[in-house]
């Protein structure tokens, strides 16, 4: 069983039992426009939630992600690095960054769920 | 995610173009730009139509620009006293590339003059436009007028295809050379069209009445050769072709030899100086500058953006970048800074400062891409 919620930095996260997979959001994929660089977490680093954690890059300009929960860097999406331009194509799927596994699941509540998420970017458009 | 602020929010009402109408109906995303309200991107995007650029034709409004008329009595000679290039020596349909000096040496703007035979043709950037009349008006002599084309629009049709296109529409446009103008009718608008531009690619820079210019712009954007194209692309276009925007890689501060536009100042004006600031740039000329302009490559992916710091191999801080970013043609980071003269060399290794970690950068020539102007016919 998997879950998505959403952080008002534009991100997602997907949890399957005790790791979630997180990205950014269509929404924030069209705002950067075509993604040209990405920067990725090492595998075993630890964050807090909210620390910056990775990179993305348009041609127009940087902008951080933030970790949406606390807990230690799994994994992370390498085909990106080649091909960031998977994060435009597909930024709910194939454009995952990486994958935490939560140290606080607990954290989860304060996110979004898509219904709410949804209205964010309807006042933000 | 931290949103990019690229659009600094800017006080008072924005001005439109005689385009803006158009702009929207295209579905171009419009942002704050010198003041005016401009699209950033079409539907295609930066990437898209910056490639389309390089490998058929786009069409930008560049009607944000600031278009002056300057008359009287020899204002040639006139406008010599505030700017480096031989003016008087221009022939008419010919047109330069310069700078507005400050006395320090330094660059309040860069511009375009040519010789329309009646009166010199001035454009200037659309962010400095107002500081620029206001400088040109009082600095030259009394017996000049300068005429603030407001109303005129200013289309810019760049690329390999666009010497075609605009052949359908005006056959005489064809022969014009780099570097020279003339009044022509543009299917049946009286125009006034130069061959130049800021991509690095053929092209041409149409002006025009603003109340005719949406009509031409459709009529272009009918060609199958022609996209529209936003300030996003213009700005990684030019940026790949090497050349400078102001307010970033040149300004008050930084002089045209520094800043490696040494080529725009001619030998006579190197000789006799004359115009503010040319004590200054003529020692520069004689015992070269501390620091240089020039084109770099990061060696990994990474972009490295405006007001990176720039290290030297030993670590030791030699520069910042005033322009970067990914450049679509060429495939990867490209940038453009100042370094000590000690490390201006093309190849010399230097370190980029990005998010606290230096990475592997060296010297390039610019442009990053090949000119493509078009000179004669060989």
């Amino acid at each position: 069983m998997s879950d998505i919620r959403f952080s008002e930095e534009h991100e997602w996260i997907r949890v399957d039992g005790d790791v979630g997979t997180c990205g950014i959001t269509e929404f924030a994929q069209e705002q950067l426009g075509d993604i040209v660089y990405v920067e990725l977490p090492e595998a075993g680093r630890q964050v807090a939630q909210n620390e910056e954690i990775a990179v993305v890059e348009s041609v127009k300009a940087a902008s951080e992600l933030y970790a949406p929960v606390a807990g230690e860097v799994v994994d992370s999406n390498q085909a990106l690095v080649d091909d960031p331009a998977k994060v435009n194509a597909d930024a709910m799927g194939e454009g995952w960054f990486f994958k935490i596994r939560l140290s606080d699941p607990g954290q989860l509540d304060a996110l979004m769920d898509e219904a709410a998420y949804l209205a964010l970017v309807a006042e933000q458009a | 995610m931290a949103q990019p602020t690229d659009a600094a929010p800017t006080g008072g009402e924005l001005r439109k173009t005689p385009l803006h109408g158009l702009h929207a109906a295209l579905g171009g995303k419009l942002v704050p730009f010198a003041g005016y309200e401009m699209p950033v991107q079409f539907a295609a995007g930066i990437l898209g139509e910056h490639l389309h650029t390089r490998d058929a034709a786009g069409l930008f409004d560049v009607s944000h620009m600031g278009q002056a008329r300057l008359r009287g009595d020899d204002p040639a000679r006139a406008l010599e006293a505030l700017v480096p290039a031989d003016i008087a020596g221009l022939a008419t349909g010919a047109m330069r590339y310069t700078q507005l000096t400050n006395e320090a040496g330094g660059i309040i703007d860069d511009l375009m003059v040519t010789n329309a035979g009646e009166h010199l043709f001035l454009v200037v950037n659309g962010a400095n436009k107002d500081g620029d009349l206001a400088h040109l008006r009082a600095a030259l002599p009394g017996g000049i007028e300068v005429e603030h084309r407001d109303g005129d629009a200013l289309l810019a049709l760049q690329g390999p295809a666009a010497a075609a296109v605009l052949a359908r529409l005006a056959p005489g446009a064809a022969d014009l050379v780099f570097m020279t103008a003339a009044a022509i009718s543009v299917g049946g608008i009286d125009c006034f069209v130069s061959r130049s531009g800021y991509t690095g690619e053929d092209g041409f820079e149409i002006s025009l009445p603003g109340d005719r210019a949406e009509g031409l712009a459709r009529r272009l954007l009918d060609e199958p050769e022609v996209e529209p194209i936003g300030l996003g692309a213009r700005d990684s276009l030019r940026l790949e072709a090497g050349l400078c925007l102001h307010g970033h890689d040149i300004d008050g501060t930084t002089t045209p030899i520094e800043a490696g536009l040494t080529w725009s100042i001619q030998k006579r004006r190197r000789q006799e100086g004359g115009f503010p600031g040319a004590g200054i740039i003529q020692a520069q000329l004689r015992d070269g500058p501390a620091r240089r302009r020039v084109g770099i490559r990061p060696d990994g992916r990474a972009p490295a953006r405006e007001h990176t710091e720039i290290l030297d191999a030993a670590g030791a801080s030699v520069g910042t970048v005033t322009s970067g970013g990914f450049g679509p043609s060429v495939g990867g980071p490209v940038a453009m800074g100042y370094v000590q003269s000690a490390n201006a060399g093309e190849g010399s290794e230097l370190g980029l400062m990005v998010r606290g970690r230096s990475l592997a950068a060296r010297v390039v020539k610019m442009p990053f891409v090949p000119q493509r102007y078009y000179r004669g016919r060989a």
